[in-house]
């Protein structure tokens, strides 16, 4: 049992010992951290994280090869050549992965940004005013939702030049229907307890409560929902470059997948290395998510 | 000083002929109905009165919460220092709340909110009403948590509210309550859900804290224990209406009123030593009817044992009492009224109806 090794019994929150009087105050956020450090999935979903983010932010710097350039002959399998291999143009599927990291997992993130921004404004509004707000906001809400997502960011990118700024606020605008939706019912929830109340009997204004006391008890769902939608952006571009929707003058692990497809029999390794790659940082998101979502749930909380 | 004394014989807070409806399925119902009342700086009323008899609304329409958007205030006063609250602009409202009058809730558990400090919860209502810097505001709430007797302020204004017992929170709201010097503290059956004993030390409490500032109290409970401590006076309330009101020995004394008399004998009497016998505890027979179906009449008229058939017809007005009582069944108390106290008056037929008796 891995588990042996961890103190059940361990206090998470310290022990209010009146007698040696030394109480940590410990905010509900460490307490959250507390737990999530001890799960083992999630940290192995942190180093995941950890090891793809340094693999993108210093390995372009000791592996400076254009990921454009042609190195050597078509399909050349993993070797000393290239470390991974050649594609069925002859160019280095090492310096394309080392490279073209950096656009997917950007645009992940910043569409998840989007996504959050624009959920969190629009069900935060919905969830707190309520009646005619609720019911406006809500047809919006339900615009958005019911377009069909891949059709919406694909007219969107037909529309203006595909370029890192139209495919990530394609992404950012097809994802938010749900994050609103999830703020919303917070906002519903948390709305009509006591600290809100009490909150209104001191004078707080409206937008005071929304920002100050609602939102911060709001916000673990959201931040388990912004970091699954960080993978399913991520996942979202990765399906964009495979269909070749994306800037192909930027090279992305999408686009290698896409277009090592159809050599797929006799160059494997163009699209498996860029596909695992996909797979281990959107595993590594999940991984992460989960974590976070046992770290903030009250029941598995202990005192 | 003495231009304020003129001011001073207004009461603080003038309520009358206060309303409120919400809008139901069972169509609009009335929950407060011709609520009126004074409220003089300094005194202490308490409201009592069985759950749903409209206690806590009439608190919620005074600080000016009734729930949105099915609570509206459909009529009367509330005059606050000579201004209409019910007719004032939400922003204006607002900046009274918390400032000018401050309310305590029953539950003080999930009353503080859970991701933050409670030295910031208190700093921030005087960052909001004072304009008080963060150090400058943080030192008051220390200052403020050693006024609601918490050991060790200095450290405990930095803990979250997690780390506080139930009585410890409700001096934390009663510190967050207070932190503007208000002139009106609503306390809404501050102590309902605390141990006995700790019940004793918060009313205590309020009760210093209430003298030391003279800040009127408006305290809704059901522990007639409490109304003895610490009322000037009481205002008895049933199913929305006001039915007695009157100094606090009137009410406890020479309750008028059948249902006050009722609420009285519901309170099992312990006395160290004895054990009152079982299954002898009095109670008003029935339930406060619902009210969107009130009887045309007295609304106390289904459950009372004196009812006449007048009771049934309209609703009674409030008439001066006591009255040297003759019916049998009610215990009858000479009347001994001091000159300057309050006047004691219930809504009753049954009381008018004696009262014409003895005066003849």
């Amino acid at each position: 049992m891995p588990d042996a090794t961890v103190p059940i019994a361990a206090p998470l929150s310290p022990a209010p010992d009146a007698l040696s009087g030394k109480t940590l105050a410990r905010s509900p956020w460490a307490e959250s951290w507390a737990i999530f450090r001890r799960n083992r999935a999630a940290l192995l979903g942190l180093a995941l994280l950890t090891a793809v983010a340094l693999l993108l932010m210093f390995a372009p710097r000791f592996y400076a090869i254009d990921p454009f350039e042609i190195v050597g002959s078509p399909n050349t399998p993993p070797g000393t050549e290239a470390p991974l291999g050649t594609d069925f143009l002859g160019r280095d599927v090492l310096a394309g992965i080392v490279v073209g990291g950096r656009p997917t997992v950007m645009v992940g993130f910043c569409a998840a940004l989007i996504t959050t921004l624009i959920g969190i404004t629009i069900g935060a509004l919905s969830g707190y005013y309520g009646r005619m707000t609720d019911r406006l906001l809500g047809r919006v809400i339900e615009f958005f939702q019911v377009l069909p997502a891949l059709l919406f960011a694909m007219v969107l990118i037909t529309l203006f030049a595909p370029s890192f700024f139209t495919v990530t606020l394609a992404i950012g605008l097809v994802a938010w229907p749900s994050m609103a939706r999830l703020t919303r019912a917070e906002f519903l929830r948390i709305r009509q307890l006591d600290y809100v109340r009490s909150a209104r009997s001191i004078g707080a204004s409206d937008a005071r409560i929304i920002l100050r006391t609602i939102l911060p008890n709001a916000l673990p769902p959201i931040i388990v929902s912004a970091t699954l939608a960080t993978g399913t952006a991520i996942l979202f571009e990765a399906g964009l470059s495979f269909l070749g929707l994306t800037d192909p003058n930027i090279m992305s692990w999408g686009l290698m997948v896409g277009s090592g497809r159809t050599h797929l029999r006799e160059a494997w390794w163009a699209v498996t290395f860029p596909g695992m790659c996909i797979f281990i940082t959107v595993l590594g998101i999940c991984l992460v998510g989960d974590g976070l979502n046992d770290a903030f749930n009250p029941k598995l909380r202990q005192r | 000083m003495t231009a304020a004394t003129a001011v001073v014989e207004q009461p603080l807070l003038q309520i009358t002929h206060l309303e409120v409806c919400f809008d139901t399925w069972n169509g609009r119902t009335k929950v407060l109905d011709d609520v009126s009342f004074d409220l003089n700086a300094g005194e202490t009323l308490c409201i009592v009165g069985e759950s749903g008899c409209g206690k806590s609304m009439t608190a919620l329409a005074l600080m000016g919460l009734v729930p949105q958007p099915d609570g509206h205030i459909t009529g009367g006063k509330i005059l606050y220092r000579g201004q209409d609250l019910v007719q004032l602009r939400p922003e204006a409202r607002r900046q009274l709340r918390g400032n000018a009058m401050a309310m305590i809730f029953q539950e003080p558990l999930s009353s503080l909110n859970p991701v933050y400090p409670v030295g910031e919860q208190i700093a921030e209502v005087l960052r909001t009403h004072k304009g008080m810097t963060r150090k400058d505001a943080h030192d008051r709430a220390i200052e403020l948590l050693r006024q609601v007797r918490i050991p060790e302020a200095e450290r405990r204004v930095r803990e979250f509210p997690h780390q506080f017992s139930g009585g410890m929170r409700q001096r934390v709201m009663i510190a967050i309550a207070l932190a503007c010097n208000p002139k009106i503290l609503i306390a809404d059956e501050p102590t309902t859900a605390l141990d006995v004993t700790v019940q004793a030390q918060i009313f205590d409490l309020l009760q210093d804290l209430r003298e030391a500032h003279n800040t009127a109290l408006i305290l809704i409970t059901h522990d007639m224990g409490a109304v003895a401590e610490l009322a000037d006076r009481v205002l008895v309330m049933y199913a929305g209406r006001k039915v007695e009101e009157g100094s606090v020995e009137d009410i406890l004394l020479r309750p008028a009123h059948p249902y006050t008399r009722g609420l009285l004998q519901c309170r099992p009497d312990l006395k160290l030593g004895v054990l009152p016998p079982r299954h002898d505890l009095p109670e008003i027979p029935g339930v406060v009817p619902p009210l969107y179906d009130l009887p045309p009449g007295c609304a106390f008229a289904p459950r009372c044992p004196v009812v006449q058939n007048d009771c049934q017809t309209k609703p009674p007005s409030m008439l001066p009492a006591p009255v040297a009582l003759t019916q049998a069944g009610l215990q009858s108390i000479p009347v001994v009224r001091e000159f300057e106290a309050p006047p004691h008056r219930a809504a009753c037929v049954w009381l008018a109806a004696n009262r014409q008796e003895t005066a003849a």
